[in-house]
């Protein structure tokens, strides 16, 4: 079943357009990966399903499970699923991380109508995550992204996906500051959710995350648009030859 | 408005008022005439202007127009009103000394099993007594008033070397509505002395429209460690003008935080002046203002001697048409060399209606210093809301918790677990209360 349904998608900023007519397909249980240059509107994409404010859509719709995104608060949004980890997940200074987690959690529950997490049960879940994450516990006690270097807020962001169990996983760049053996860890982790029922969109750079993360569909953006899409080996031949030839298709 | 004709007006209200209260006021002879002179210079300015430069954000003829008549003696069923606000208001294992309408209630107070060391009279008591009313070395307009008409207070004493086991919570109740209540106190902390203070400022439900003028003159001894915590949550449609007064020996620690979250009008000045070598001061101020609110903080830190420091950390979250106003004010006297004095100030504007006003000010005499002070006004930042709300967090609950990382700043300054905790929880409330 479609879980994420981008049809004909339209954004300005600022009077600009930057996604020109963008259309996505995402089926349950489904890992697509969507490459393509700096500025082709990868990240763009992704704040407008989180629901960032400053887009304005102008065209298309986008539907999830079968549902209207665009109408939804970024906070309903989340309760119904969706999970964006940032490219750049920004810090929270004197927002306690823990104190942080629990709300979020809790609060995406309550407006599923489910009981709130009580504190031994939270800290022993958040715990066992971050453990599975090689997240030392002292990180957890500091403000929200606060001192954290490049590769501990991506890792602090994929935390936060094992225990909202998102329905739609979005990374952007997930893999952009990880040293090699952060990137295993944090793959790892990703790949511990990956299920029939959840589907993941990865934004990469690179051909080397996709070894760890195998994608069942790589999609190639340029220019506001999906150029083209195929299997896994399009994330290879794109290694080997670069953009140049989706260019002009844009 | 005719400004002449309201100063008249204000003039004549006030000076029955006063002729009025003579005979409820404690104190004869000298007191009498120290009230009387004080009253006249009083009534020679009139309530401030925003032409006076210190009141200049304030305007308190156009914010209260006029000094309502005294409240009265608090009978019975107002002390019985009286007793679930303290307990609101109450800090954890305090030593209570209760005001109900400026009148000090023994009944309603700890007085039995003080710390040894700790000494507390009511003002009249001590008026009675023959003593002078606590002088305050200002020439404040409003401090004034406060001298010629104060009914009451308390009069704090710690001895040398004593460690209070408990915090002194000096609780100001209002039952009374449409009147005025005056209140002053002395708190003398002796040397070596250890001592959390805490003032509180609350109403019963039903105290509608009532003014409080509060002086609390407070001098601290050399090489003692004081913790000031002031709680105003007066109710919304009340004025509280206070005023701290506050002298600092040497090598001492000395931290305040003052919580401004009632009145309609308020304005707490406190005067500190640093009079001992090697002491360090911090002060810290949050203002918690919606609807049409009106909150003043003024804070003059003066360091009279050389090698203190002093940090002010001021936060003013404001909302609706409320209006913050921060003035701070380093002076380092001639002789005050190596002094180290900074302020910083930063105002959360929560809607397009808000205000907040600052004015830093550094009047500095002597050349080897290091003074500074830094400002912001803004709103809360759009990226932070973002990732909070992308994380499940409504649109209050994310504006909630940038807003307690924002007061946090100056609260954490609150050494006491216990003590923070309950000025957390004020916090917490007034953003639970937010629509
Ligand atoms: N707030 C904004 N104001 C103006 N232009 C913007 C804004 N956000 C994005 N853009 C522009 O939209 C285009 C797409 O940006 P986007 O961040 O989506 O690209 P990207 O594909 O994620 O790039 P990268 O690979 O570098 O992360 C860029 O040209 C960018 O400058
Ligand atoms: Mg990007």
């Amino acid at each position: 079943m479609a879980l994420l349904e981008v049809k004909n998608l339209q954004v300005r900023v600022d009077d600009r357009e930057i996604l020109h007519g963008l259309s996505l397909t995402v089926n349950e249980g489904e890992v697509h990966a969507i490459m393509g240059p700096n500025g082709s509107g990868k990240s763009t994409l992704s704040h407008v399903i989180a629901g960032k404010p400053g887009y304005e859509v102008t065209g298309g719709e986008i539907l999830f499970k079968g549902e209207d995104l665009l109408g939804m608060a970024p906070d309903e949004r989340a309760a119904k699923g969706v999970f964006l980890a940032f490219q750049y997940p920004v810090e929270i200074p004197g927002v306690a991380t823990m104190n942080f987690l629990r709300t979020a959690l809790n609060a995406q529950r309550k407006a599923r109508g489910e009981s709130e997490f009580s504190t031994p049960d939270f800290l022993k879940k958040v715990r066992d995550v971050a453990k599975s994450l090689n997240i030392p516990q002292d990180m957890l006690k500091r403000g929200v992204n606060v001192g954290f270097s490049g590769g501990e807020k991506k890792r602090n962001e994929v935390l936060q996906m094992a225990l909202f169990e998102p329905s739609l996983c979005i990374l952007d760049e997930m893999d952009s500051g990880l040293d090699i053996d952060a990137l295993r860890i944090a793959a790892d982790g990703v790949n511990a959710l990956r299920s029939k029922d959840r589907a993941m969109v990865v934004i990469t750079h690179y051909q080397r995350l996709l070894n760890y993360i195998v994608p069942d569909v790589v999609h190639v953006m340029s220019k506001g648009r999906v150029v083209k899409s195929g299997g896994k080996d399009l994330a290879l031949e794109l290694e080997a030859s670069g953009y140049a030839q989706f260019e002009d298709a844009a | 408005m005719n400004v002449a004709l309201a100063k008249t007006e204000t003039g004549r209200a006030v000076s029955e008022t006063f002729a009025m209260a003579r005979s409820r006021l404690p104190g004869a002879g000298k007191v009498a005439d120290a009230r009387r002179k004080a009253f006249e210079s009083y009534e020679r300015a009139g309530l401030p202007t925003r032409r006076i430069e210190d009141w200049k954000y304030t305007d308190l003829r156009v914010l209260m127009r006029e000094v309502l008549p005294l409240a009265a003696v608090p009978d019975q069923s107002a002390l019985a009103k009286a007793v679930d606000a303290v307990k609101a208001a109450a800090v954890e294992n305090a030593c209570r000394l209760v005001l109900v309408d400026g009148t000090f209630a023994p009944k309603l107070s700890d007085l039995g099993g003080l710390d040894k060391g700790l000494r507390v009279q009511s003002l009249r008591e001590t008026l009675d007594a023959g003593a002078d009313l606590p002088a305050a070395a200002t020439d404040d307009v409003m401090v004034s008033l406060n001298a010629a008409m104060a009914t009451d207070g308390v009069i704090v004493s710690v001895d040398d070397g004593v460690a209070l086991t408990k915090p002194v919570q000096i609780v100001h109740v209002a039952t009374a509505s449409s009147a005025s209540v005056f209140t002053r106190s002395r708190v003398q902390v002796g040397k070596g002395a250890r001592v959390t203070l805490v003032e509180s400022f609350a109403a019963v439900s039903g105290a509608k429209s009532y003014q409080v003028n509060d002086a609390v003159i407070v001098s601290i001894g050399d090489e003692a460690d004081v913790a000031h915590i002031r709680l105003m949550d007066d109710a919304t449609d009340a004025v509280n003008i206070s005023s701290g007064l506050v002298t600092v020996g040497a090598k001492s620690k000395v931290n305040f935080l003052g919580l401004t979250s009632g009145g309609r009008v308020s304005r707490y000045q406190g005067f500190i002046t640093l009079a001992g070598e090697g002491s360090d001061l911090s002060v810290n101020g949050v203002n918690l203002l919606k609807e049409s609110q009106h909150g003043d903080t003024t804070l003059v830190v003066d360091h009279a001697v050389p090698n203190c420091t002093s940090r002010e950390v001021f936060r003013a979250v404001v909302d609706d048409r409320a209006h913050s106003v921060f003035q701070g004010k380093i002076i380092v006297r001639p002789d005050a060399q190596k002094t180290d004095g900074k302020m910083m100030t930063r105002a959360l504007l929560l809607s397009d209606d808000a205000e907040a006003d600052n004015k830093p000010e550094l009047e500095i005499f002597a050349d080897d210093v290091t003074c500074g002070h830094g400002a912001a006004i803004g709103a809360l930042d759009e990226s932070l809301l973002f990732y909070l709300r992308a994380r499940g967090l409504s649109e209050k609950e994310a504006q909630a918790l940038l807003i307690q990382a924002f007061v946090g700043e100056a609260i954490e300054s609150i050494a006491d677990d216990g003590l923070r905790d309950a000025v957390v929880a004020i916090a917490e409330r007034w953003l639970a209360a937010r629509g």
